[in-house]
This record gives C-alpha cells, structure tokens and sequence, in this order.
C-alpha cells in the first residue's frame, strides 16, 4: 500500500513545518522559504507566517504539498514485545527464575539527567507505574548520575546485577553514543557481556540504536518500569538464567 | 502585602518559620567551626589569585594543595605573606607560583604587616564589588519601564561561548530580561574552575570568569541598544559555590543558581561540605547583589508534585533561614518551585495555582523563580505549548518574580532560536492580557485553592517538626528529602572540610560577616 501524507484529503500530502532561516526578515526572506521549501520536494508551498528573531534570522511558519509516496508493506521495524504488567513480572520471576533478580541502573558518564532512571527504578515510579525498586521480586539499585562506566561495572560485579540499566539524556554532539560504546567495550572486555543482560534508555535512544550499539534492548518515550522490568525477565529465562 | 486570597493562618506560617530556626541552628554551629578548599581557594581569589599553570592547574588550587592541612589556618595570610615577602602584585605571584613556587615554604612576616596588607587587599576587592552594585543599580532604574514583570528568562546551552552570545543577544531582542548560561554537564562535580574561554561543553557551557566576561560585555552591548538591563545568571552550585560566587560578584552577573541543599541530594556532594560552602558562597552574593535561584524545582521532577508539594514548601522555608544567615536580604532570594503536576489530574491548574499563590503570600518580598513544566513534556510540541500558556498564567496572576519560560520542544532537544521566540512570544501575550487579572480576582472562601493551601502549610508543618525531631543531618541521610539517602560521610568533597584552628584568619570572610551585619547563632528572622 502505497501511501503519502494526509491533510484533508486522500494522498494530498500536506507537510507543516517552521524553520529558520539566518537572514533578515523581508520579502526576499520569504521567497527564499518558498524556494527551500520547494527544494525539499514539496509543491504547492506557502509561506502562512514569518516573523524577525533577530536582525539576522528569520522565522517560518510554512506548509507545502508532497507527492513522495511510500509503500507501507515493506517498513519493516524491530520493536520490543508486548509485556507482562508488575504482577506478571513478579509471577514470571518466582515461576520461572525462584529467586530474586538484581538490577543495577544508572545515569552514566557525565549526564546528570537522572529523570529517566528515577522514573524506571524509584519506589514511586511514572504515572503511576510502580517503578523497579517495588517490585518485590526485583532487587533494584539506582546508582544515580555522573557514575563512570567504570563504577558501573564494578558496582554491577559487586552486587551480582543479572541486568544493567543506562539512561542517557544528554546527547549533544553524540556523547551518548561514545558513552553507551564505550560501556559495552569495557564490558566486553571483563567478560561479562553474555552474563547481564544490558539495556539502554532515553528520550533519543530507539531499540534499533541500541541493538546497533550491541545491547540488548533500547527504551524510549513512553517506556514504564514495567516494560523494561518484563524484557528482562523474558531476557534472562530466554538465556536459560536461573 | 496585597489582601490575602487564601486566607493562610498567619501563626502557622510564623511556627514554620520558627522550626525552620530551629532546624538550621546546628548546621550553623557546624558551619562556623569549618571551611573547606573551595572558601580558601575563594578567598584566594579575593586577593587576586587567579590563572593556570602549564598543566591547566588553577593557580587557587595550586596553593590549597600546598598549604595541605594547614588550611584550618587560612590560606590567606600564607598568600598575603608571599606578597609581601617577594614585594610582587598578585599577577607576579600568580606567575611565580605556576612556575613552581611554593608559597608556604617562605618564612612568615610579622604578622601586622599581613593584617595591613589584607586590609588594603579588601579594600581593593570591596570598591571593584561595590562598583558592580552601584552600576546594575543605575542601569536598572535607568530601564526600569521596560522590564517584564515577571522577568522573563530563558536559557543558552550551546558549549561554545561565541555561539552562546549570538543566542543570548538574540534572545535578549526577542523580550528576555534574564539570560542564564547552562554549564557543562558536570562541571558541578570538578573540585576546581576551568579557565579561560571555552569553545567545549556538553549540555551547557563551562562557567569559567573568561566565559563570564564575555557573555556579560556582550548582554551590555544588546542592553544598551534595546534600552534595557539584561540579567545574567550562571549556576553557583557544587564543588565550587563560593569560588563561583566571587567570580559572579567580579564580572557582575545578576543571578545565580543556589541553594543549600541541592547539591547534597542531587549531585551526591556531601552534605558537610555543602552546607559549610553554601553560607560562604551566599555571603558573597548577598554583598554582591545577586539575586540566588534555589531549587526547589527539582523535588518535583523526582518525586509527585501533588503528594510531594509540602516539601518544596518546607525547602522554601529552610532555604530562607539559611539564605538569612548569610545575611541575604528577602529581596534578593529567588526562592523556587515548579509547574510539575500531571497535566491529566482534574483541577490540577487549581492546586497549581494554590501552590505558587501559598509561595507568594508566605514570601511576599521574594523574587519567586517559577519554573516550567518539563517532566510531563512529551514530545507533543502542541500540547506543550498549551502547557506552557497555563504555567504563564499562573505566574503572572501570582506574581511571581522570575519566570523561567517553558519550551515547547522540553525532551526533545536544546532550544532551537525559534523556540525560545515562542516561548516569549507566549509570555508576553499572557502577561499583558491578564495584566491586572491578580488585582482584580478574590478566591472562593474554602474553596478548592484555599483547601489546598490549607492541606500543603499543614503538611509542610508537620514534614518540619519530623526534621526538627531528627536533626537535618539524619533527616537527610534517612530519604526524607527527594526520596533520596545521602549518608553523612559519603558524597563527594568531604575531604575538602576542615575544623578551623583557634587563631584561623580569613580577612574577607570577617570582613562579610561585618558587612552583611551577620550575628553567630540565633538570629531572629
């Protein structure tokens, strides 16, 4: 199936988008929106508003009509499973794993965003989703931020951790990336990688990038304690841990 | 004080202030008895201790480690001493030390001739302090009429400080009156100050006094163009706060991010050394005339803002006393709180608005620092910006003092330039279309606002005679605060603490203390 964005009608593929541009807001200004615009590929592009930020950049509001199309049957996506709720978990582990699982979590490098750790591991939880510290079947310990891949591992090693939890907000200039490679190196290199089962999380961290990375899971937004608890519990009986 | 619109039990308001007293006198009695490596290396930088050595070691750090232990005397006269016996300028000195000297190896000068010298010393840095004042003063009531009320603030955060200043300067012509640097993730955690210019950072820029330079000549040329005083704020916060706050005072920043507790329970500093650094720190702003931001803000991103509220009451009145004993003046505390709460709670704008009216009536002197929804963001730029229009609201009809202006790509990325047009585009439609809404509403007797005040003070109450009961020490470690434990002895910087000798000597400390008419123990609020 063939298909393209929609505004009011079937196929019309009408685009909002507002950018700016570093030039002084004037006609000329607009025009040149209208020509980027067009650049992009669009047709039919208009200029609804543009506005000075300051004597060198200029705001648009602008819409423009495509007539790219894609076919929806080849998108293929890899997405993390639907998962059991905090009872499931809980169940999961006693009938399955009997014993309690420990996971270690931490907001690495030197992000000190520790919102989404806290909202995956504190007692209190997201939105009223229990976080992991209350599961009683999970051991859960929430190194907080700035924690050194270093730490983390040592940490993990000395807690007997069967999973690793990162969150990383802070990706300016991809330091996420070089943290999150630079963790499965090391730990790669103490031999620990097929013993935990590791994963990823953050407003910009996909699955997809994850398992690129070579984790196993990867949570973005939207993600409650659950899922992740659930993943990992699957994860490890998959793995054969008990 | 405008006519109450919640009808707060004053007595009750008074008894909160009362355990707050109560609670803090301890760690006061403990702060006296300290300092740390970070007040010597501030006092240092009073002096004139300034610059690096070729390994990038400021010169301020340089001395505290070659002083070692001895820091329970006060690294001042050993600068001071150096002075007089080489017959240098500090800028000499400095130079001497980076290229190896080691200052406490020089016999000691009869110590009245390095009680001169300091006198001259802070002389010298109370006029350039003082100056700063008077100058901010002038501007200030010079551009009075333009000011938004509240202040409308917005944040840079590129890491390069050239980018930051066409950033600032753009967003000080779109209608900020307040432009805060974010620094370097985690620069609140380095036990030094970077030096110079820096072009690197994550998240945010370094706050080095280069950096401060540059941003603060820059925000004055937008100012003078546009006919307004730009504010500018950096963090004075972690490892540093002091060294922090005399580089604020000396480059003339206007605000600055500090609270007493922050630290402690969320960047893991321990609490000894934070509670001896931020008095010190505080001291200097308050002389200064920089506005502090605490952070209480942060409570709500961890923790449920509508069952949590009453702590961010309790930190308010805990951050006051110790703001107070530091002889901060009501004026210049920029105490905090936050637009957190679940936006899909039924009458949450209500228990909202109770909150930040509660904060203004029971500090009605203080610059209230509003912050902006940013746990509840989704992604949803639309709905966002909806958010954002709520939260304006709310801090124009309660007058709040600062207004940290909500983006609406919160959790997506930095700010784009647009998005901060946006925001003060936003703002600036609320404030003058509700411009005298506050003046001209009543709230309902017990209705659900004024229930909800009621409910938070009375908790706030309680939370504080648990503290009272345990000490704040223990209050701290056992997760009362953030629902986080932070032992006494763990955290970091605790080996910077030392006892004081008998005869330690810190000129510019006493000279504060005199300045700021700060009596030991027991002051009445």
């Amino acid at each position: 199936m063939m298909i393209r964005p929609y505004g009011d009608t079937l196929n019309d593929g009408a685009v909002q988008m507002s950018f700016t541009l570093p030039v002084a807001h004037s006609a000329k200004a607009d025009e040149a929106a209208i020509i980027f615009g067009k650049k992009l590929g669009f047709k039919e592009v208009e200029v609804v508003y543009s506005n000075p930020l300051s004597d060198e950049f200029t705001f648009f509001v602008v819409y423009g009509k495509t007539g790219i199309s894609i076919d929806y049957d080849k998108v293929v996506v890899e997405e993390v499973e639907k998962s059991l709720d905090f009872y499931g978990v809980n169940n999961f582990i006693e009938e399955n794993i009997k014993r309690k699982i420990v996971i270690v979590g931490a907001c690495s490098g030197t992000d000190a965003h520790t919102v989404g750790i806290d909202a995956i591991m504190n007692m209190k939880g997201f939105d009223q989703h229990y976080g992991l510290e209350r599961y009683p079947m999970i051991e859960a310990f929430n190194l907080g931020a700035q924690v050194t891949n270093e730490d983390l591992i040592k940490k993990a090693i000395e807690l007997k951790a069967d999973a690793i939890l990162i969150s990383q907000i802070v990706t300016q200039k991809d330091v996420h990336i070089q943290n999150l490679t630079e963790f499965i190196e090391l730990l790669e290199a103490e031999g620990l990688r097929s013993k935990m089962v590791v994963c990823a999380g953050g407003p910009r961290i996909g699955n997809k990038l994850a398992l690129e990375l070579g984790y196993d899971a990867g949570f973005g937004r939207g993600t409650y304690p659950e899922n992740v608890a659930s993943f990992i519990v699957e994860k490890m009986h998959e793995r054969g841990v008990k | 004080m405008t006519k109450s619109k919640l009808n707060l039990d004053t007595d009750k308001i008074a008894k909160a202030r009362e355990l707050s007293k109560q609670i803090t006198a301890p760690v006061q009695k403990y702060i006296e008895k300290h300092t740390t490596v970070s007040i010597e290396r501030t006092t240092l930088r009073m002096i004139g201790a300034d610059g690096v050595d070729s390994n990038g070691v400021p010169i301020p750090n340089k001395v505290v480690d070659q002083i070692g232990d001895n820091i329970c005397y006060g690294a001042a006269k050993y600068y001071i001493n150096a002075l007089l016996k080489k017959g240098l300028t500090p800028e000499e000195l400095n130079n001497e030390i980076a290229n190896g000297l080691d200052i406490t190896k020089l016999d000691f000068v009869n110590f009245s001739y390095i009680e001169e010298k300091a006198q001259e010393l802070v002389e010298a840095f109370s006029t350039k302090v003082k100056a700063n004042v008077a100058y901010r003063e002038d501007k200030v009531n010079k551009y009075k009429e333009k000011e938004n009320s509240p202040l409308l603030y917005l944040i840079v955060a590129t890491g390069n400080i050239y980018e930051d200043v066409k950033q600032a300067q753009a967003a000080a012509k779109q209608g900020a009156d307040v432009i805060a640097v974010i620094r370097t993730t985690g620069q609140s955690l380095l036990d030094f100050v970077p030096y110079g210019p820096t072009t690197e950072g994550f998240g945010g820029t370094y706050a080095t006094q280069e950096n401060f330079k540059i941003m603060r000549k820059a925000l004055d040329e937008t100012g003078e163009e546009i006919g307004k005083y730009i504010r500018l704020v950096n963090y004075c916060s972690g490892l540093c706060m002091p060294e922090i706050a005399v580089m604020g005072a000396l480059e003339r920043l206007d605000m600055m991010l500090n609270d007493s507790m922050y630290g402690i329970l969320f960047r893991d500093i321990n609490m000894y050394r934070t509670f001896v650094d931020q008095k010190f720190s505080r001291m200097i702003n308050s002389f200064a005339g920089i506005v502090i931001n605490s952070g209480e803000d942060n409570y709500l991103t961890t923790s449920d803002a509508v069952e949590k509220a009453y702590t961010v009451t309790a930190s308010q009145f805990i951050n006051e006393r110790f703001a107070y004993e530091s002889g901060l003046p009501t004026r210049l505390m920029g105490l905090g709180h936050a637009f957190e709460m679940n936006p899909d709670i039924k009458n949450g704008f209500l228990l909202e608005m109770a909150q930040a009216q509660m904060a203004h009536e029971i500090f009605p002197e203080a610059p209230l620092k509003y912050m902006p929804p940013t746990k509840y963001m989704t992604g949803d730029i639309f709905k966002g910006l909806a958010m954002n229009t709520l939260f304006n609201f709310i801090a124009k009809s309660t007058n709040q003092g600062i207004l940290l202006l909500g983006m609406l790509t919160e959790a997506i990325h930095t700010p784009f330039m647009q998005d901060r047009f946006l925001g003060v585009a936003n703002a600036k439609y609320v404030l003058n279309n509700i411009a005298d809404f506050s003046d001209d509403i009543e709230y309902k007797k017990d209705g659900i606002m004024q229930t909800r005040a009621k409910v938070v003070l009375d908790e706030t109450i309680e939370f504080l005679e648990e503290i009272n009961k345990t000490d704040l020490f223990n209050a701290i470690e056992t997760k009362m605060f953030a629902e986080v434990s932070r032992p006494k002895n763990g955290g970091k910087g605790l080996s910077g603490v030392a006892e004081k000798a008998k005869d330690y000597y810190n000129p510019f400390y006493t000279y504060l203390e005199n300045e700021l008419n700060i009596v030991k123990e027991g002051n009445q609020l």
